[in-house]
């Protein structure tokens, strides 16, 4: 295959960025996305050219690391596949493919197309977690969990904290991430002493990290590779609501 | 007001703002609908209905209480619901500040698209609609006391009946992603009333468009005269 690339290169946080053309051939159709730029940068370096710097990791769809916009959409244009699992029999030969990074003030590019995404850590640190003593394990069945709301907090729990949701959100809000976060943690039995503080801290962090408000357009879901539902929204706007008006500030 | 003014500074809390402001509106269109459709039983019903509004609550309340209780409630409504929407676009607008060359839209329908343009255009509607049958000073024929006179004479002016019919359409819109939205802020989700929720929303404001539509075309079509 052969096919032109648009990429945004920057050189670095502060310095202006611009698209750059690049046209690739002998492209297998069974390549990754990320292998195919993976040739386009060995070929840049043989020409002493700096390579396309951009996040990757497990290269297997779990990790969440690999973030870019390929023709305006986050991943690409398979659903519920993140860009490593995105693969290059989804193009035609000859195809014209723009890549830009996640756009969000919360996310300010690092180089070319990777962002910075530690506000993403920063919402967990105000609450995404269960406080245990150590010392032994407890008695496993001690604390019962209703199947349902245990298939219900895994389906949350499987978000990978890849930004998807906030790249593609016309608004640049991080609803879906932080709705995930914070509601499969609420389901649980154990979740439940923190729960108001947990909800009112990592929204108000969420906030604070300046994304934007949501709008219910739905994009997130459209674009989420773990196909979460905005049904987590409702349950998140739902608990911080409970939660303000029972007086709950944060911490 | 401390404690209003802690709560008005989260993002969360102005969208279910909107949500109850808009919560509101759509309780007194249906009332304002039911009522105006009164004008397809003749210009006694309609004009009696319309002294009723004036004197509905007394002699409990003074004349016209309940009528500036509601408009009173109507314009907090209206302000917290601007404020809160302008406040949000101003936050989105920093949230991303370099924009994409390209971002796909994927399920954005035209009404949510759309909602802050129709917002705006319903909110010079409403001022002129009040201009136009209220106080009736960009009515060409205002007759104080005669609403059934002042409305089909109105409407027999072809540009301001569609006037109304395109700006109904518009509400039509507004009020269907705010309808089904505000469930969404208001945390009101559960896989068994979800699909419900798009289909009371489309019926709701389908009902709600086709009937004030109804009323300049059967004005322009002479079935009202």
């Amino acid at each position: 295959m052969k096919l032109t690339l648009q990429v945004w290169r920057q050189e670095r946080a502060d310095a202006p960025g611009s698209l750059q053309t690049y046209v690739v051939d002998d492209i297998s159709p069974d390549e990754s996305f990320l292998e195919m730029l993976d040739v386009l940068n060995e070929r840049l370096e043989e020409k002493g050219e700096r390579p396309i710097a951009f996040d990757h990791d497990c290269r297997e769809g779990i990790c969440g690391a690999c973030s870019m916009m390929v023709n305006g959409q986050a991943h690409g244009p398979r659903t519920r596949t993140t860009t490593c699992q995105l693969h290059m029999r989804e193009f035609d030969d000859g195809d014209v493919i723009l890549i830009e990074p996640w756009r969000a003030t919360a996310f300010p590019v690092i180089q070319d197309l990777m962002v910075d995404r530690f506000a993403f850590d920063r919402i967990i640190q105000a609450g995404g977690y269960i406080s245990v003593n150590t010392g032994s394990a407890p008695e496993a069945n001690l604390m019962m969990v209703p199947k349902d709301d245990a298939d219900l907090a895994f389906d949350g729990a499987t978000c990978i904290g890849c930004g998807a949701c906030v790249a593609q959100c016309p608004n640049t809000a991080a609803q879906l991430y932080t709705a995930a976060k914070i509601g499969h943690l609420n389901l649980y039995p154990q979740g439940q002493p923190e729960r108001d503080e947990r909800t009112v801290g990592m929204v108000e962090q969420m906030e604070s990290e300046l994304f934007g408000s949501c709008s219910n357009f739905r994009e997130c879901e459209a674009v989420c590779p773990k196909g979460i539902s905005i049904d987590w929204i409702a349950r998140m706007n739902r608990d911080y609501l409970k939660a303000k008006l029972k007086g709950v500030n944060r911490r | 007001m401390t404690w209003f003014s802690n709560l008005y500074q989260h993002a969360i809390v102005k969208k279910a703002i909107m949500a109850v402001s808009g919560l509101f509106f759509f309780g007194w269109l249906a009332g304002h609908l039911l009522g105006n459709l009164k004008v397809f039983q003749g210009a006694d019903k309609f004009n009696a209905y319309a002294e009723f509004l004036r004197t509905m609550g007394t002699p409990l309340l003074p004349e016209s209480g309940v009528l500036w209780l509601v408009r009173g409630l109507l314009t907090a409504a209206i302000i917290l619901h601007i404020w809160s929407a302008t406040s949000l676009t101003l936050l989105n607008r920093r949230a991303r500040t370099s924009d994409y060359e390209k971002r796909q839209g994927l399920q954005l329908d035209y009404a949510a698209r759309t909602m802050r343009w129709s917002g705006y255009l319903v909110a010079f509607y409403i001022v002129y609609h009040l201009m136009h049958l209220t106080w009736g000073n960009v009515h060409h024929d205002f007759i104080p006391g005669d609403p059934y006179a002042n409305l089909v004479s109105g409407f027999q002016v072809v540009p301001i009946a569609l006037v109304y019919i395109g700006a109904n359409i518009l509400l039509g819109f507004h009020l269907y992603h705010g309808l089904w939205s505000l469930f969404q802020s208001l945390g009101l989700a559960h896989p068994a009333y979800n699909p419900w929720r798009r289909h009371f929303a489309i019926t709701f404001s389908i009902v709600m468009s086709l009937g004030f539509i109804s009323i300049p075309v059967a004005v322009l079509t002479g079935v009202i005269s």
